[in-house]
């Protein structure tokens, strides 16, 4: 069905026919509202931004592009359409018709797994919020705030599943969701990677490129879901997520860019001397990439749980691309190689592929983010630089499984604490880092220019030109 | 592959890799799996895509619009464009393939496209056009199966209304192409005559549905530009030919100024005189599929010296209001005063306005050269009484394919 946009809150689940269902939901709106003026974009609520609002979820209607006031978003809910006869397609209940109502049995680990992932989504827009204080351009700015209402909207497309499906104890789990705060030492966000701070648009960059692409493996692995409407939910929460990725991609790609043109011009190599241009040197670009790949790899959990199997064999979270991979979808007996230590040195260990689940999605991110990375380093080869970023080793600066609290090098050696110490400086952005790529921070507010450190992107958005106002600031 | 098939041009998509995300939108989107990847590139099949372009407007990044015409023999395969880092340029069609667009051909549509800096890209749902499978070496023929006067008998213009049938010649058109009339014989230099083209002017599946024929509106010149008298060779010729003479056809050509397909889209037509063929054909188009209810509006400026020298004048006037607002402008109307198609779109300014603000509105402009700026200029009169900004919206009509001129 078409999206209802006459209603309070727009939809396409005909929530005016659920009449306790829509209270409960406006009862939760002012709440969200709330959230958003403390918690969102900082200062910016009364800009007109050039922002895509979805007008249907038919290809044609989802993408709709005018100027809005963020806090007049309209955040609605959102199910890609329902596939006719869909089955459930992998693990015990293989073959069995998809679930339209949450079955008993399952109903707390679907409930921790939508909590976990609602979780995320605001925690993110609390991390951004005084980014807009110092967006590189216009173009930048209204990519940012478009992501924010995004993330926002995916926040309302949890709390409908939790208010639809879980009675109490999901409006209980929307509220909390509005209560707890990013970075919060008493209420913290669920997740470690949305506790970091996000202080500067390279730190940004490299958030929406790994972190987002997480959350599309995890959308990818829900959307597989057995529990229909969670998939439908994350089916298109997938198209929105697409250009969180993108504002990543282009972003960081857009900073190398910048940098290499500079260093070419002024045949610079020091990381000193190109600093003092005004563009980040390519080492602390390599830095900030290794503290965002290996924060959002701990994201996929511990590389052996019996949770991941146990949400598997029950039907309720797929691999990504379920569906086109060519193996029975049960994995009973399957096995899969893990990383391991063993006397100091790195052993591939087969582990039941079942246990193992965390670390296939693991891996097929890292697939992913590496072509990412290459086509970065395209950049720089075409600027006939000499430097290539590269991924850290899997196992460099993990928090979570069983590669925690290793001493590994980027490189993949294992070193003893010192070393690692020693060599963190080199590793990991500084603080001498952060404070430099701070300095060059300051908002650009002209139309059409970008700050010294970025280059202009290659297209504007929605086919507008760089130069286009895509904001007003009233 | 039948010689016919591998030759013909066909306008391949292509997903650019250096802006492509691989976020996996457009494979999800492509309602017939058209799109897929590897651990590099995001791809589409040539031999699969159909240009339903429902994959474009979801896309993040716009990497997924892109185009490039090739032969179909030629169509660059998937293993070609996951090898890709970049995207190939356009090649030149190779004249070898017979399949070079003739020179003359080609000034003739810079030229008609000057007005907008050269041809815009076809709107989003417009279908791929076929062009060039009759070439100056190899020209179909065509057997005149209809030749009919438009205008009435005291006006000073004979417009024709011509039907040409194409026997067993594969000759798919769609509206807004143009096909190009080879007149026989030598100019008085000896040298054969220069190839013209004429806008069809029926709809593609043809004036005589399924049966492969294409109708023309052919104005007989009998002065040039400035007045002086003159026998223009190919529209005299097309004018007197009998039915059952045999003529000599190339083309079909044009990939730009195409109507789109899509339920919803409106249609803004702008002519003179002649100008008219392409807006009957999309027009035609249009009223054959009333009941299909795809929505959309027709809004139709048409200016002529008079009422009798207008050509489709009585079936234009039998078209049911609802289906599409005529507008009429006459220049020499006896007691009335001159009218232009710019006074007409000042006056319906806000009727106009909102078709220009709509991303589903096409605007199509077909006729004199002398009318390009007073559409321009009216066009910008109507922004500025609407809060729209003619001078930032041009650009943005273009590249969406969404401003289409054709003036000559």
């Amino acid at each position: 069905m078409g999206v209802d946009y006459s209603q309070k809150i727009p939809n396409n689940v005909d929530l005016s026919g659920d009449k306790a269902l829509q209270r409960a939901l406006e009862h939760w709106q002012p709440g969200f509202l709330d959230w958003w003026r403390d918690m969102g974009p900082d200062g910016a609520q009364g800009y007109d931004v050039y922002l895509r609002t979805a007008v249907s979820v038919e290809p044609s209607g989802w993408a709709h592009f005018d100027y809005l006031r963020m806090p007049d978003y309209r955040w609605g809910i959102f199910l890609a359409p329902q596939v006719r006869a869909r089955e459930i397609h992998f693990g015990e209940h293989k073959g069995s018709p998809a679930w339209q109502d949450v079955p008993g049995e399952h109903r707390a680990n679907l409930r921790r797994i939508i909590v976990t992932q609602g979780d995320t989504e605001p925690a993110s827009v609390e991390q951004q919020r005084h980014l807009g204080k110092t967006a590189p351009s216009l173009y930048d700015l209204r990519n940012l705030f478009q992501v924010n209402v995004e993330e926002g909207r995916h926040l309302w497309a949890m709390v409908y599943l939790l208010h639809r499906y879980f009675g109490r104890d999901g409006r209980e789990e929307a509220g909390a969701l509005l209560e707890r705060r990013s970075g919060d030492a008493d209420k913290p966000r669920i997740l470690g990677a949305f506790n970091e701070p996000t202080p500067d648009w390279l730190a940004y960059f490299m958030f929406t490129y790994f972190t987002d692409r997480d959350g599309k493996f995890q959308l990818c692995a829900l959307a597989e879901s057995g529990f229909d409407p969670l998939a439908r939910t994350t089916r298109f929460m997938l198209t929105e997520e697409a250009h969180h990725m993108f504002v990543g991609e282009s972003g960081v790609s857009r900073v190398i860019q910048r940098t290499c043109e500079v260093m070419r011009e002024r045949r610079l190599e020091d990381p000193v001397d190109v600093r003092a241009q005004g563009v980040i040197d390519l080492p602390t670009i390599q830095r900030y990439l290794n503290f965002h790949y290996s924060v959002t790899i701990d994201l996929f959990g511990a590389d052996q749980s019996s949770n991941a199997a146990t949400f598997y064999s029950a039907g309720l979270k797929g691999r990504f691309e379920e569906t086109k991979r060519t193996d029975d979808h049960v994995l009973k007996g399957a096995t899969y190689p893990i990383l391991a230590v063993d006397d100091g040195r790195f052993v591939m260990r087969d582990a039941p592929m079942l246990n193992a689940l965390n670390e296939v999605l693991r891996d097929d991110f890292i697939k992913d983010s590496l072509q990412g990375i290459a086509r970065w380093n395209k950049v720089i080869e075409k600027q006939g630089l000499a430097f290539r970023l590269q991924a850290p080793h899997k196992a460099f600066n993990r928090r979570i499984g069983t590669l925690a609290g290793l001493h590994v090098t980027p490189e993949g050696q294992i070193v003893d604490e010192r070393t690692w110490q020693a060599g963190a400086r080199e590793w990991l952005p500084s603080d001498d880092d952060r404070a430099f790529v701070a300095s060059l921070m300051g908002p650009v507010k002209d139309v059409g220019k970008f700050a010294s450190w970025i280059a202009p992107p290659a297209r504007g958005i929605n086919n507008q030109p760089a130069d286009f106002e895509y904001v007003r600031f009233n | 592959m039948p010689a016919a098939e591998a030759a013909e041009v066909i306008r391949q998509h292509l997903i650019d890799p250096e802006i492509c995300i691989r976020c996996n939108t457009c494979e999800e989107t492509c309602p017939s799996d058209a799109i897929t990847h590897d651990g590099r590139n995001y791809v589409v099949d040539a031999a699969i895509c159909n240009g339903c372009n429902a994959c474009i407007s979801p896309c993040p990044t716009g990497a997924i619009d892109n185009w490039r015409q090739v032969s179909r023999a030629r169509a660059y395969s998937l293993d070609d464009q996951f090898s890709w880092d970049t995207l190939p340029v356009q090649q030149a069609m190779a004249p070898d393939a017979g399949n070079a667009i003739p020179p003359d051909i080609a000034e003739i549509t810079a030229l008609a496209t000057a007005g907008q800096g050269g041809a815009a890209p076809a709107p989003w749902s417009a279908a791929c056009p076929c062009v060039n499978l009759h070439t100056l070496a190899q020209p179909a023929i065509a057997t005149i199966t209809g030749n009919y006067r438009l205008t009435a008998d005291g006006a000073s213009a004979d417009v024709r209304h011509i039907v040409l049938d194409f026997g067993s010649s594969t000759f798919p058109v769609l509206e807004g192409q143009t096909i190009g009339i080879v007149p026989p014989g030598a100019d008085a230099n000896g040298k054969p005559h220069h190839v013209r083209l004429y806008s069809i002017a029926s709809p593609r599946e043809g004036e005589r549905p399924r049966y492969n024929n294409a109708a023309l509106t052919v104005k007989r010149v009998t002065q040039d530009h400035d007045g002086h008298p003159v026998l223009g060779v190919a529209s005299n010729y097309l004018c007197d030919l009998p039915r059952g003479a045999q003529v000599k056809v190339v083309g079909p050509f044009g990939t730009s100024f195409l109507m789109p397909n899509h339920p919803g889209s409106s249609l803004l037509m702008i002519c003179t005189g002649t100008g008219a063929a392409p807006m009957r054909a999309m027009t035609e188009r249009r009223r054959r599929r009333i009941a299909e209810q795809e929505g959309g509006k027709l809004m139709l400026f048409f200016g002529a010296r008079s009422a009798e020298e207008l050509p489709y004048f009585g079936p234009l006037m039998n078209l049911p209001q609802d289906f599409i607002d005529v507008n009429l402008a006459f220049s020499r109307a006896v007691g009335k005063p001159r009218r232009y198609v710019q006074d007409l779109i000042r006056e319906r300014s806000q009727d106009v306005a909102r078709l220009l603000a709509d991303d589903d509105c096409y605007i199509y402009v077909c006729g004199l050269k002398g009318m390009e700026a007073g559409v321009a200029e009216a066009f910008a009169h109507v922004c500025g009484e609407h809060g729209l900004d003619w001078e930032a919206l041009l650009p943005s009509l273009l590249a969406k394919g969404r401003y289409h001129l054709e003036t000559y």
